[in-house]
């Protein structure tokens, strides 16, 4: 009963401080990309400030959370990972934040705001919290190279460019066989190699694609499903090896967009995670309330 | 000025001179979406001398075909009838001064 009142206390929290920003649609108070344990608990508390929070996440079983057999070291817990991972997903819908399930593909400044694509849409927000997880440091050889000359992380964006030639899909889950058929369906011819040793090979544009020995010409190469390159996600954002360079207060270089949790930089813990989601959370909502003042 | 839909047809007459910024993009496309926002402030601005276009290549494959768009959006600015730069990617608003400057 407790959590069904305080349900609906947080829903019409929602309600009421959901504004228009410059595209005409409601505008978050704060956009989390990642439902992993840094993404909850800065989500969480942003929720118990009374803020209006978005959760970009991909399915929960993606997570690194989920991947531990066993959490040993978080303090008055222990459970698989699994395990966790579930208890969070509940307690993010119990919260009233809006999970968007999806990939986020793009994050940049629409001026007093902050736009965040997700797919076919995108969405506004006041600030943005990136808790992406354990980068993807270096990605598939040739994918930084040919980024927007054949590499591609969004099918149904890119995928008209290549009607009626050969590209190949990189990457798995229920998303990449449906944006497979997308492919197919406007006259791909689409090979789709799975495995190790995957190189993206070309002089100025994608040529071909190399499993091993094998290569294969294509025009494009699709890479679903998974982490794209933090670099692309966020122009003009500081990296350092891959991870996201923040102070105490979990602020990047941008003023606005936090980070938190694997995408940091180790240690690669759940305490440490949650704690820097925390932090994240209480540093997003006092910039959402100092910036209207 | 406002922003122009631009094809085939009318494409060529209005690069060919000042300096015209051109949103090769379509309508399926997240990141594009979120690109029209920023180019309407950029319009707002009124700098003088500048034009911004919009390409949909669903509509025109010919012209993302001869410009070699591979990935949307793609940013191009021309000046008198050449592409000066080139930028994929949603761009905010301060870079995209910086191209048409």
């Amino acid at each position: 009963m407790w959590c069904l009142l305080q349900k609906k206390g947080w829903e019409s929290a929602k309600l009421k401080k959901k504004k228009k920003g410059s595209a005409g649609m409601a505008v978050y108070n704060a956009l989390v990309i990642g439902g992993g344990p840094a993404g909850a608990a800065a989500a969480l508390t942003l929720r118990n400030r009374n803020k209006t929070v978005a959760v970009v996440a991909n399915p929960p079983e993606t997570t690194g959370l989920s991947k531990a057999p066993e959490i040993r070291n978080y303090p008055g817990l222990s459970a698989s990972g699994r395990e966790m991972q579930a208890r969070i997903d509940r307690q993010l819908q119990e919260s009233g934040a809006e999970i968007l399930p999806g990939r986020a593909l793009s994050v940049a400044s629409l001026g007093l705001t902050f736009g965040t694509a997700v797919g076919n849409s995108f969405y506004e927000s006041e600030s943005v919290i990136l808790c992406l997880g354990m980068p993807r440091s270096k990605g598939y050889p040739g994918e930084e190279e040919l980024l927007g000359k054949g590499v591609s992380y969004c099918a149904t964006c890119d995928g008209m460019l290549y009607k009626g030639k050969k590209v190949a899909v990189l990457g798995s889950g229920e998303e990449t066989e449906k944006d497979i058929q997308f492919l197919e369906s406007i006259g791909c011819t689409v090979i789709h190699p799975t495995g190790k040793n995957i190189r993206i090979e070309g002089t100025g544009k994608v040529e071909r694609i190399c499993m091993g020995e094998t290569e294969v010409p294509v025009s494009a190469v699709f890479i679903l499903g998974g982490r794209i390159l933090t670099a692309s996600l966020v122009q003009g954002l500081l990296l350092e090896s891959g991870q996201i360079l923040v102070n105490a207060n979990m602020e990047t270089n941008i003023p606005g967009i936090y980070a938190a949790g694997d995408c940091t930089g180790a240690p690669y813990q759940l305490a440490k995670a949650v704690g820097q989601g925390n932090v994240a959370g209480y540093r997003a909502a006092e910039y959402v309330e100092n910036k209207r003042t | 000025m406002a922003i122009q839909h631009l094809n085939k047809e009318n494409f060529d007459g209005t690069i060919q001179s000042g300096t015209v910024l051109v949103d090769f993009w379509a309508t399926w496309c997240g990141p594009c979406r979120m690109q029209a926002p920023i180019l309407e402030q950029l319009d707002a601005k009124q700098l003088p001398g500048l034009t911004i276009g919009k390409v949909d290549v669903d509509e025109q494959p010919e012209l993302a075909n001869r410009y070699g768009i591979t990935s949307i959006p793609t940013l191009v600015v021309f000046k008198n009838g050449k592409a000066a730069a080139k930028q994929i990617g949603v761009t905010g608003l301060s870079q995209l001064e910086d191209m048409v400057r």
